[in-house]
C-alpha cells in the first residue's frame, strides 16, 4: 500500500536509495546534498540496506569506486551538488562510455566563482554532454519517483548509462512536502534485480574493461553509446508508463500544462516549473492570456520532436534558463529553439535567464514573465536573440 | 600454500600474455607478471585495476589484450579508488551471498599515477582499510607521455620538464618517500621491492594478498628511454639500486620495518656508480655539476642511516 508521508527532498531522494538497496553507495558531502547521505547513513546503520557504503574523500572517488563497482555487476548509487559534480567530471565520461548504469541524485546548485550554495541548474547543465541521461524534478513526489525509474532506465539492457536525476538545492532538497510513498514491495517488484552481462568479478571469464580504442575502434564506440542514448526514448517513456500504473503516475519526456489552448508557452524545468503552473493559472485569469507552460522532465535524450509537436501553434515561447552559457545564453533556450528549426511559421522566442545563485523566483516574476510574452505576442514579433534577466539589479 | 618455486612459476599458464607492446628492456611488464603469477594460487583469483600510464597502454590496445585475469582501466588518478570501488562489490554481493570466490584486487599505478595524481585516491582508500593491495611500478617520471618529471624522479635527473642546460642540471628536487608515506597510514603490510630479488618480489605479493586490509608495494622499474640505459641492463639496473642503498628492500609489518638486504662492504657501491650507468644522470659529471654528486650521495647516505635508525628502534622494543 502507497502512503502519503511528508518528506524534504533530499530524503525522498534518501527514501528511494533505501528501496534501491544499492549494492555499493559511494559518497562525499557537498552543502545540500548531505542530508541525503544522512538520511541513508541511517538506513545503513540501522541495517535498512545491504549496502556497502564507502565514504570517500573526493567526489572524483565516489564516481571512480561507482564505476568500479558498477563494473563488478553491483547496483551503485551516489549523490552530489555543484563543485562534487565539477570534481566527478572526468569520471562521468568514463561512467557513461564503459556503460555502467549508475544512479545519482544530483542536489543542484551554484558553480564557484564566487561560491554560492544556492540554487542553480549550472552544475548539472554544464555536464549535459557527458553521456548521462537527466531527469529533472518539480518537486520531491517527483524526486523521488524520478530516482526510482532512473534504476530501470539505466539498466534497461538496450540502454545501460547512468543517470542524473536532478532536485533543486534547498527549493526542493531542503523543503518539506507532502508525497506519496510505495511500499516497499511495490518498489522492489518494480525496480526487479541487475544483472551485468560482463562483470569484472567474473574470474572465469576475464574481461578487459576500460581499454585503449584509437582512430580505428573509438569512433564505432561512441556510436554504440550515441544509439544506447536514442534506444532510451521509448525507455523512459515505457518505464513512465508502467510506473503510472503502478502509482496513478504517469511520466514521459515531457509535461504539458494547460498547452492545448495555450497561445503563449513558456519551457522550463526543475521546481520553478510547479510556480509557473499557478501563474499560468492566475494569468489567464486575471489578464486573459493563454498561458500554458511546458515541463522538459527529461533533458537528455533531448526530446526535439515532443517539444516541436507540443509547442504545435504557440504564439509566443518563452524559456526559462537557470545557468548560462557564457557567450551564448540559456542551455534550454538554444536546444528549445534548435527543436523548432525548420517548422514552418517558428514562433518568435524570448529567453529569460533567472534564479542563479538561488535568486528566488516567486510567482509575481514568473507572472510578469508572462506579460512580457504577451506584449511580444502583440508586437508579433522580437529580436533574434531576445535574452532577459529576471530580478536583476542593473 | 602459493609457491615460490620459481621452476613451478614457470610452468603456470601466462596471465600477462607476451604480445603486449611494451618497450625492450621495460621492467614494469616483470612486475605485473610476476604480481600476478605470485596472487593467483590455490583457489585464490586475482582482479586488477589500472591508472593510466605505460602498462595501461601497452597492455590494452583494442581490440587487443595481455590480461588472462580481469582487468580494468578507468584514469589517471583513480586506480585506488576503482579498485575501492571493485572491492567493495565484491563484499557487498559476496555478503548476499551472490559470489563465493576468493578475489585477491590489485591495483597497479606508474609513479605520476601514484606519487603525484593518484595520492589523494592511494590515501583515501588506504585509510578506509580496503582489503587490496597496490604495487607502484616507478620508473621515476611520466614515461608514458615522453619523460616529465615526477614526484618520485631524483635530484639530478634529465627529464623533458626539468632539463639539463646552462643553468640548471636536471631536477632540483629530491624524490618523494612515497613507501613512508604509505607507511604513516598505519596499514598491517608495506614493502619495497626490486626485481632481480624476484622471489623476495613474489614472497612480498603474496604475504601482501594474503593480508587482510590496505597493503603497499613499491617497485622500482628501470626504464631504458627514459633512463638512457640498455635495455639488457634492466636487472642489473635493479641490483645496482639495491646495492647502491638507493632502493633498499624492506618490509614494514604491522608497523615495525626490517631491511630485508644490506649490501656488504664488499657489495656496496658508491651513487657515481649508479649515476654514470643512465644517460639522464649524464650532465652531473661536467665540472659545474659534479658537486651534484656529492649532495645525492649525502641523500642516500641519510636516508639509509634513518632507515637503520628506524629498524633498531621497530625490532628492539
Amino acid at each position: 500500500m502507497a502512503e502519503r508521508v511528508a518528506k524534504t527532498g533530499n530524503d525522498a531522494a534518501a527514501y528511494a536509495l533505501r528501496q534501491i538497496n544499492p549494492d555499493v553507495v559511494a559518497a562525499y558531502p557537498i552543502t545540500p546534498q548531505t542530508e541525503l547521505m544522512h538520511k541513508f547513513a541511517e538506513y545503513v546503520a540501522d541495517g535498512d540496506v545491504d549496502t556497502e557504503f564507502v565514504q570517500v574523500e573526493s567526489e572524483h572517488s565516489a564516481m571512480s569506486a561507482v564505476v568500479g563497482a558498477s563494473l563488478s555487476g553491483a547496483r551503485c548509487c551516489t549523490a552530489t551538488s555543484s563543485a562534487g559534480l565539477a570534481l566527478m567530471w572526468e569520471i562521468l565520461f568514463v561512467a557513461a562510455g564503459n556503460r555502467c548504469p549508475i544512479v545519482m541524485p544530483v542536489v543542484n546548485r551554484a558553480l564557484s566563482a564566487p561560491i554560492n550554495i544556492h540554487c542553480d541548474h549550472s552544475d548539472s547543465m554544464g555536464a549535459r554532454d557527458s553521456g548521462w541521461i537527466q531527469l529533472y524534478a518539480e518537486n520531491s513526489q517527483e524526486a523521488y519517483d524520478n530516482v526510482l525509474q532512473a534504476i530501470r532506465i539505466g539498466e534497461h539492457p538496450d540502454v545501460m548509462l547512468p543517470v542524473m536525476a536532478a532536485l533543486d538545492g534547498f527549493i526542493l532538497s531542503h523543503t518539506i512536502e507532502a508525497l506519496e510513498i510505495n511500499d516497499d514491495e511495490t518498489a522492489q517488484d518494480f525496480l526487479g534485480d541487475f544483472k551485468r552481462d560482463y562483470s569484472l568479478l567474473d574470474v572465469d571469464n576475464p574481461y578487459t574493461f576500460g581499454p585503449l580504442a584509437l582512430q580505428n575502434y573509438y569512433f564505432e564506440y561512441k556510436k554504440q553509446q550515441i544509439d544506447a542514448m536514442e534506444a532510451a526514448r521509448d525507455v523512459i517513456v515505457d518505464v513512465g508508463k508502467e510506473y503510472g500504473e503502478l502509482t496513478g503516475r504517469t511520466y514521459g519526456m515531457l509535461e504539458p500544462y494547460r498547452c492545448d489552448d495555450a497561445e503563449v508557452i513558456l519551457v522550463g524545468l526543475g521546481s520553478t516549473t510547479g510556480t509557473a503552473k499557478e501563474a499560468a493559472d492566475q494569468v489567464r485569469e486575471e489578464d486573459g492570456i493563454a498561458a500554458g507552460v511546458l515541463k522538459v522532465r527529461c533533458f537528455r535524450p533531448f526530446p526535439a520532436r515532443e517539444i516541436a509537436e507540443a509547442l504545435g501553434d504557440a504564439a509566443v515561447v518563452g524559456t526559462l534558463d537557470r545557468a548560462v552559457s557564457f557567450g551564448l545564453g540559456g542551455p534550454l533556450f538554444h536546444e528549445v529553439r534548435s527543436s523548432l528549426s525548420g517548422r514552418d511559421n517558428c514562433a518568435p522566442m524570448v529567453d529569460f535567464i533567472y534564479g542563479l545563485g538561488g535568486r528566488d523566483m516567486p510567482l509575481n516574476s514568473v507572472k510578469d514573465v508572462f506579460r512580457q510574452l504577451a506584449d511580444v505576442q502583440k508586437k508579433g514579433k522580437t529580436e533574434a536573440d531576445d535574452i532577459r534577466y529576471v530580478g536583476l539589479r542593473e | 600454500m602459493p609457491t615460490t618455486n620459481l621452476k613451478e612459476l614457470s610452468n603456470m599458464p601466462e596471465l600477462l600474455s607476451g604480445g603486449h607492446a611494451a618497450c625492450p628492456g621495460c621492467a614494469g611488464p616483470i612486475a605485473l607478471r610476476q604480481a600476478l603469477h605470485a596472487a593467483q594460487q590455490d583457489d585464490a583469483y586475482v582482479v586488477t585495476t589500472s591508472s593510466t600510464g605505460c602498462m595501461e597502454v601497452v597492455t590494452s590496445i583494442y581490440p587487443n589484450s595481455a590480461w588472462n585475469v580481469p582487468f580494468v582501466h578507468s584514469a589517471f588518478e583513480n586506480s585506488a579508488s576503482t579498485a575501492a570501488g571493485a572491492e567493495a562489490a565484491y563484499q557487498s554481493l559476496k555478503r548476499q551471498g551472490k559470489l563465493d570466490k576468493d578475489i585477491k584486487f590489485i591495483a597497479f599505478g606508474g609513479d605520476g599515477g601514484t606519487y603525484d595524481i593518484g595520492l589523494q585516491a592511494l590515501s583515501g582508500a588506504l585509510e578506509r582499510g580496503h582489503n587490496f593491495t597496490y604495487i607502484c611500478y616507478d620508473n621515476e617520471a611520466y614515461m608514458n607521455t615522453g619523460i616529465q618529471r615526477s614526484g618520485a624522479t631524483p635530484k639530478g635527473a634529465f627529464t623533458n620538464t626539468a632539463q639539463a642546460g646552462k643553468v640548471l642540471a636536471g631536477k632540483n628536487q629530491v624524490k618523494k618517500d612515497l613507501t613512508a608515506i604509505c607507511a604513516a597510514h598505519g596499514i598491517p603490510y608495506v614493502a619495497q621491492a626490486s626485481l632481480h630479488r624476484m622471489r623476495d618480489y613474489i614472497k612480498k605479493v603474496q604475504r601482501a594478498v594474503n593480508t587482510e586490509g590496505p597493503c603497499f608495494i613499491n617497485v622500482l622499474s628501470p626504464c631504458p628511454r627514459g633512463w638512457r640505459c640498455k635495455p639488457e641492463d634492466t636487472i642489473r639496473l635493479c641490483e645496482l639500486s639495491v646495492n647502491t642503498r638507493l632502493w633498499p628492500v624492506f618490509e614494514i609489518v604491522d608497523g615495525r620495518l626490517k631491511i630485508d638486504y644490506k649490501p656488504s662492504e664488499k657489495k656496496q657501491r658508491p651513487m657515481r656508480d649508479w649515476l654514470k650507468s643512465q644517460g639522464r644522470f649524464k650532465h652531473l659529471f661536467s665540472p659545474k655539476n659534479e658537486h651534484l654528486i656529492e649532495e645525492i650521495q649525502a641523500d642516500v647516505d641519510k636516508r639509509w642511516e634513518n632507515l637503520l635508525r628506524r629498524e633498531r628502534c621497530d625490532q628492539e622494543d
